[in-house]
């Protein structure tokens, strides 16, 4: 075995490690070890990358002396080391974008706390990405859960606490829908390991016996985990707990948190349930209508606001809605969609949370859409990083989003004849709406009706933030130009998932 | 308008006060409306409610009536979504194999492995904790960090600067005098009952973490012992005499070393198996005290951490700092 193979385990558990000791450290003393630790899991889980890439091909990393039924293990493919990378990327530049508001919004003596939550909350990501067991992914899923609702909390305002209990609430709910989901699974089956589920489902569906528990699994499965996700109907919680939080927060709950749990969904459809029960059962239609209503009523909900973080949040409700469109048509395209989708949003979305907190900055800590008037001008790096970000949301050739849609029509294109239909007019339908909330805001952005008292002033750039966004924009459009090695990649490592 | 429940404080907090009409001023058309609402003059309401446009009735109503109606309608709702989840699941659990049953596809290879195996594999005669610290020793990782994220996260929500509460920069001052500091140490029969008690539950704490490989118990439920030890002696002799022996800096101390140990130990154990190496860990003798290898150690970290935990949640509840 060869040491490259080590680094997916050294990421999931020494990011543990690093959380325990960030918590007894001073506030800047945690933040070196924090970013110093997360630089080196990216480059780790990119070495893992490459390293599946040239192998072409997955493989199995047993955690412990015994084979997986037995003990634990975790299984490495060319798709989990991509999110991976991508992941561990993201969460160091939203900590470094941030990285000002999150001096200013905790208090003092809480700050280390914020960089313990954030290792712990990538430790569980790592662990979601790369788990191939059903009880490892539940107790990850409980860590990404405590520790994503103290990332909203850390900043102490009488808002963010009502926001943290909503967010509790639903999130504590998600879980326990999806613990029930995986004790029936293995009141029926005995199993925990994915293959070993996989392969009993197929025995069980084959018989047609326990059909009805079979269906309440897929039911609780599917319901938990939007829950958390916050897929449409479940979305309320969101654009309290993201709009409220500081900006890294809302940057890393946005772009990665509602993402790893749709990781998990995607393994639990494919690799455990497996794609004939899933079509037998009808549940894809169900993701894919509430992915097309998320899609249109998120972006309602976002051309009714007038704060731009909160904008932003119902935003991500509509992105969130992409995914599960893609997941909803059941076919390789738009699973292919579905994967770019989490890719492009996770590097999209940060990047406009992170400009959002730059005009924060030039705008006396306001957010509102007549207080950010003219932020674009006083804080250009900010403005041109929202430009990107924007112009990747709408979808315009070139940027991260555009690959999305793409890939979506196409496999909606493949789709049946009502399907594709539904698709292609909510993907218009959704773009325009994009547009029209995006577009207004550009323009405000660099408009000269600034408000008297912040006219003329200008941000004095510090390393950290304008390295995050510069960072950014260039991940946006190289996504976005070499974007056929992206979707390559993808593809590849969902063949391995077995698709 | 009446707005009890949990659910409406919540909406009127987020909708800042849109809907919350506790200090409702009536607006001059609606003052008429009352003024006129005598037997001789009723004539005159129904002339000036149909002066409205239909429209604005509705939103006059919605406005005063509309939140109540949903507020019901929210109670009525979840109640039947409750009970329909409930059916659900009882008929799912009707369809469910029978437990304990010969047939049950819970008793396989996995189990059987456990069983027969577990003295000879990790040298433990109690083959629970050979499973959780041992065979599935990755997820039993994961589940001590999930109490330290839980302590972490009440520290954030909880935890009063010591400073602060100095200056009184408190939001109540009253809490400071009557709350927080109060210590109701004075309690002769509590006192004398907890130095018989204290001593026991240390004791049997650690006899259960001790005995973790051989017997059942181990670190969680040991520790859960000693952890209720501490909140004991603290209740009974006051939060200055216990910091003496445990404040914020040992508790620190213990936390850390605790988990780092705990997670070095397994990551060498899980490098070592992963790898193909002989991990060089002498298992000990099956039944005795040293036995399953790093399973004693893992269990007195385990069990350290556990009691930390529970006394900081029951510190931070009562005075806002350990």
């Amino acid at each position: 075995m060869e040491l490259v193979q080590n680094f997916p385990f050294i990421c999931i558990v020494f990011s543990l490690t690093c959380g325990v000791f960030c918590a007894v450290l001073k506030g800047n003393a945690a933040k070196r070890l924090c970013l110093c630790w997360l630089t080196l899991t990216t480059l780790m889980s990119f070495a893992v990358l490459i390293y599946t890439l040239k192998n072409d091909g997955y493989y199995i990393y047993r955690m412990g002396k015994w084979n997986a039924p037995w003990g634990n293990e975790i299984r490495v493919g060319v798709l989990e080391a991509l999110v991976a990378t991508a992941f561990s990327g993201v969460m160091l530049l939203s900590l470094l974008g941030g990285m000002h508001h999150i001096f200013t919004d905790c208090e003092p003596e809480k700050t280390n706390l914020y960089f313990t939550m954030c290792s712990l909350l990538m430790s569980s990501l790592f662990a979601l990405i790369y788990t191939n067991d059903l009880f490892t992914a539940y107790v990850f899923v409980e860590i990404n859960t405590i520790a994503s609702c103290a990332l909203v909390m850390l900043k102490s305002s009488a808002r963010t606490l009502v926001a943290t209990t909503r967010y509790l609430i639903m999130s504590l709910l998600g879980s326990g829908l999806f613990l029930l989901g995986i004790v029936i699974l293995y009141g029926i089956t005995g199993e925990l390991l994915m293959e070993s589920i996989a392969d009993k489902v197929r025995e069980i569906f084959a018989t047609g016996e326990y059909s009805l528990p079979l269906t309440v699994i897929i039911g609780l499965f599917s319901v938990g985990l939007a829950v958390k996700s916050a897929l449409f109907p479940f979305h309320s919680w969101l654009p309290d707990a993201h709009g409220s939080a500081t900006a890294s927060s809302s940057a890393i709950l946005s772009g990665l948190v509602l993402k790893g749990y749709i990781i998990v969904l995607i393994k639990i459809f494919y690799r455990v349930l497996g794609l004939e029960v899933i079509v037998a059962k009808q549940v894809s239609q169900f993701l894919f209508l509430f992915g097309i209503l998320a899609m249109i009523f998120g972006s309602v909900g976002a051309l009714r606001e007038r704060d731009l973080k909160r904008m932003l949040a119902y935003s991500s409700v509509a992105q969130v809605g992409y995914i599960y469109v893609g997941i909803g048509l059941h076919s390789r395209l738009g699973m292919i969609a579905a994967c770019v989708q989490i890719l492009a949003h996770a590097i999209t979305k940060p990047m406009l949370f992170i400009a959002a907190g730059g005009f924060m900055d030039v705008s006396g800590g306001q957010k509102s859409m007549s207080a950010i008037t003219g932020a674009g001008r006083r804080d250009p790096l900010g403005g041109i990083a929202f430009t990107v970000g924007a112009l990747s949301m709408i979808g315009i050739p070139f940027f991260a989003g555009f690959v999305t849609k793409l890939e979506l029509t196409q496999g909606a294109l493949e789709s049946g004849n009502v399907t594709m239909t539904i698709a292609i007019i909510a993907i218009a339908v959704s773009t325009l709406l994009n547009a029209l909330y995006y577009v207004p805001i550009i323009f405000n952005l660099f408009s000269k009706r600034e408000q008297d008292e912040y006219k003329g002033l200008r941000v004095r750039y510090r390393v950290d933030y304008a390295v995050a966004t510069v960072v950014f924009i260039a991940l946006n459009i190289g996504f976005g130009a070499f974007s056929e090695y992206v979707v390559g990649a993808v593809r590849r490592g969902l063949e391995l998932f077995g698709m | 308008m009446r707005s009890d429940g949990f659910f409406s404080h919540m909406v009127n907090f987020v909708e800042s006060g849109e809907f919350c009409e506790k200090n409702y001023t009536l607006t001059p058309s609606e003052k008429a409306v009352i003024d006129t609402n005598t037997p001789e003059n009723r004539w005159l309401t129904s002339v000036q409610h149909s002066e409205k446009p239909v429209g604005v009735r509705l939103m006059d109503w919605f406005k005063r009536r509309g939140f109540e109606v949903f507020n019901n309608l929210y109670r009525v709702a979840s109640v039947f979504i409750c009970m329909t989840l409930i059916a659900v699941m009882l008929s799912v659990v009707s369809f469910l194999p029978t437990f304990g049953d010969d047939g049950n596809p819970a008793v396989n290879e996995v189990e059987e492995r456990y069983v027969s195996k577990s003295i000879e594999e990790t040298g433990t005669t109690n083959a629970v904790a050979g499973m959780i610290s041992a065979y599935r020793g990755f997820d039993t990782l994961g589940e001590a960090h999930v109490l330290f994220v839980a302590a972490c996260s009440v520290i954030v929500l909880l935890r009063v600067d010591p400073s602060e509460r100095r200056r009184g920069h408190l939001i109540n001052p009253d809490m400071i005098g009557e709350d927080l500091d109060f210590e109701p140490n004075t309690d002769l029969i509590l006192r004398k009952a907890a130095k018989l008690l204290v001593p026991l539950a240390f004791i049997l704490g650690l006899y259960v973490i001790l005995n973790g490989t051989s017997s059942p118990g181990g670190g969680f439920s040991g520790g859960a012992l000693i952890g209720a030890g501490l909140i004991l002696c603290s209740v009974a002799f006051g939060f200055k005499r216990t910091e003496r022996f445990f404040g914020d800096e040992m508790y620190h101390l213990i936390k850390t070393v605790c988990l780092a140990a705990y997670a070095l130990m397994m990551a060498y154990f899980i490098f070592m198996g992963a790898n193909g190496f002989d991990d060089h860990v002498w298992l000990g003798i099956p039944g005795g005290i040293i036995s399953g290898g790093l399973i004693l150690p893992i269990n007195i970290a385990v069990g350290l951490e556990v009691a930390c935990t529970m006394y900081c949640f029951y510190a931070l509840f009562r005075k806002g700092g350990l």
